[in-house]
Order: structure tokens, then sequence, then C-alpha cells
């Protein structure tokens, strides 16, 4: 069975989405899920903390590439962090970083957050 | 390594199994001397092939089967992945405007693209009843214990 877990924390209203083990096409579903979750909860600043996500396929970056439009033009955004190399590469390969914010670190994804509020 | 040495998995069409395959893939592949980043690759390459053959060949019937060989020689890693769905054209390997896609809010293109990029050579065939896509990856240079 794929191994994937998603847990979610709040800090001064922005949203923490922590992705554990491999996004596939089988496990983008619950990725799809919990974002569906904080849109409809008006929740529209997002941080994705990639820091346990061991493996990304297409489909994972699929997920992403459905909801940032939607979720920006409600004033928010989704920001990336705390990527391995192996994970950043396939983002980077598609051309990602010019269109998302990645961030090394999430304390470096709140600060941006911040500084545009 | 004189000899070819072969090994086969035969998964149902559901994504849920692409764990297996992947799990499958990298053991091969660290059997050929990959190295880390390597197999990740090439577990990248072989998962793409197979989402595509659910989602396109298979219209997600479960109850169709994706047949996946990997044959080790001396030089290449080659990886042969075999369906019975409906054949579709993989198309060109161009980039992936990715802002487009968005805008289109249209997801997929990419992992063909991924595929690609990962493999050193990727040929599509269909034959009578089945598509049959072949993956290469060339081994790393294997020092000679003489």
């Amino acid at each position: 069975m794929s191994d994937f877990e998603i847990n979610n924390r709040s800090i001064n209203g922005l949203e923490i989405i922590e992705l554990r083990g491999e996004l596939d096409a089988h496990t983008a579903a619950q990725l799809e899920t919990a974002l569906q979750k904080l849109i409809a909860l008006k929740n529209y600043k997002i941080i994705v903390n990639c820091h346990e996500l061991e493996y990304i396929s297409s489909a994972g970056l699929g997920v992403f590439m459905a909801y940032i439009e939607d979720v920006r033009s409600l004033g928010g955004d989704i920001k990336l962090s705390n990527m391995s190399p192996k994970v950043y590469n396939v983002f980077d390969l598609l051309g990602f970083p010019t269109l998302y914010d990645i961030l090394n670190d999430e304390a470096d994804a709140i600060e941006q957050f911040n500084i545009k509020t | 390594m004189a000899d070819a040495v072969k090994h086969t998995i035969t998964i149902p069409a559901s994504t849920e199994y692409l764990v297996q395959v992947r799990e499958f893939v990298a053991k091969c592949a660290r059997q050929a001397d990959f190295m880390e980043t390597d197999i990740g690759d090439i577990r990248l390459a072989v998962d793409e092939a197979c989402t595509n053959i659910i989602k396109h060949a298979y219209k997600y019937d479960r109850n169709q089967e994706i047949y996946v060989q990997i044959e080790i020689n001396k030089n290449w890693l080659n990886i042969t992945l075999l369906d019975s769905g409906i054949g579709f054209d993989p198309g060109n390997s161009k980039k992936p405007d990715i802002q487009e896609s968005i805008r289109q809010k249209k997801r997929g293109g990419m992992g063909i693209y991924l595929i690609k990029k990962f493999m050193n050579k990727v040929e599509y065939s269909h034959n009578g009843t089945m598509n049959e896509i072949r993956m290469k990856k060339m081994r790393p240079s294997i020092v000679s214990e003489d």
C-alpha cells in the first residue's frame, strides 16, 4: 500500500499542510481533498511543507496546478517549502519555480505571507 | 553478468498498485548497479508510463492488467510495458507549458515529458491487440574485477 500521510496545522491564520511519504496518482486524491476542505472553509493562505515528502509524480504536481489560480484569485496563495533536492528536481524540470513560491523553509513561506498582508 | 537477466511483474490496472511497480523497478535497477538518483528517475518514468496506461489506455478499468518486463544486459536496463487498452499517441516530448495548462485548467501532458527526460530511449508501438512501451536506460559503467 502507498505510504502517504497529510497533517494539518494552523499558525496565525495560515494553514500548513505537511506531506509525508509518496505522492502519486493514487495518493493525489488525498491531497486534493485536503486542499478542497481548506478552500471550502475559506482558508486561502496555504503552505505545503514537503519536508517528509519522499516522492512526487506528475499526478501530484497536477493537484497544485488545479488549485493555485483559484486560491490566488481569492486573495491567497499556495506556497511550498522544505523540498528535498529529489522532489524539487521534478518541479524544476517542469518549470514550476517560476510560477510558484517554493521556499527553502516553512519560516520563509510564513514570512512571505506576512510581507504581503 | 554475462547473460541478460529478466524480471517480470503483472499488476491490475489500478493506481493503488503503482507503489508495487515502483518497488519492483527500484529493486531491479539496484541489481543493475544504478545510483540512487538514477533509481529515482527510473521509478518515476515507469510510474508515469503506468499511470498513463491506467488513465488513457484502460480508462480506469481495474479489471485490466499491465505487464512489466525488465531486462538487464551488459550495458542496458530495458523496460517493456504491455497493455491491451486503447492505444494513445504520446505526441511530442516538448516541455509542457505549465502556465497555459493552469490557465486552461488542464492537467496532464507532463508524464511523457518526464519519461523522455529520465530515460535514454523511449519507443511506443502497437502490435495486434497490444500496446508496447519500451524504455532504455544505460547502465553505469562497471569496473572490471580482473
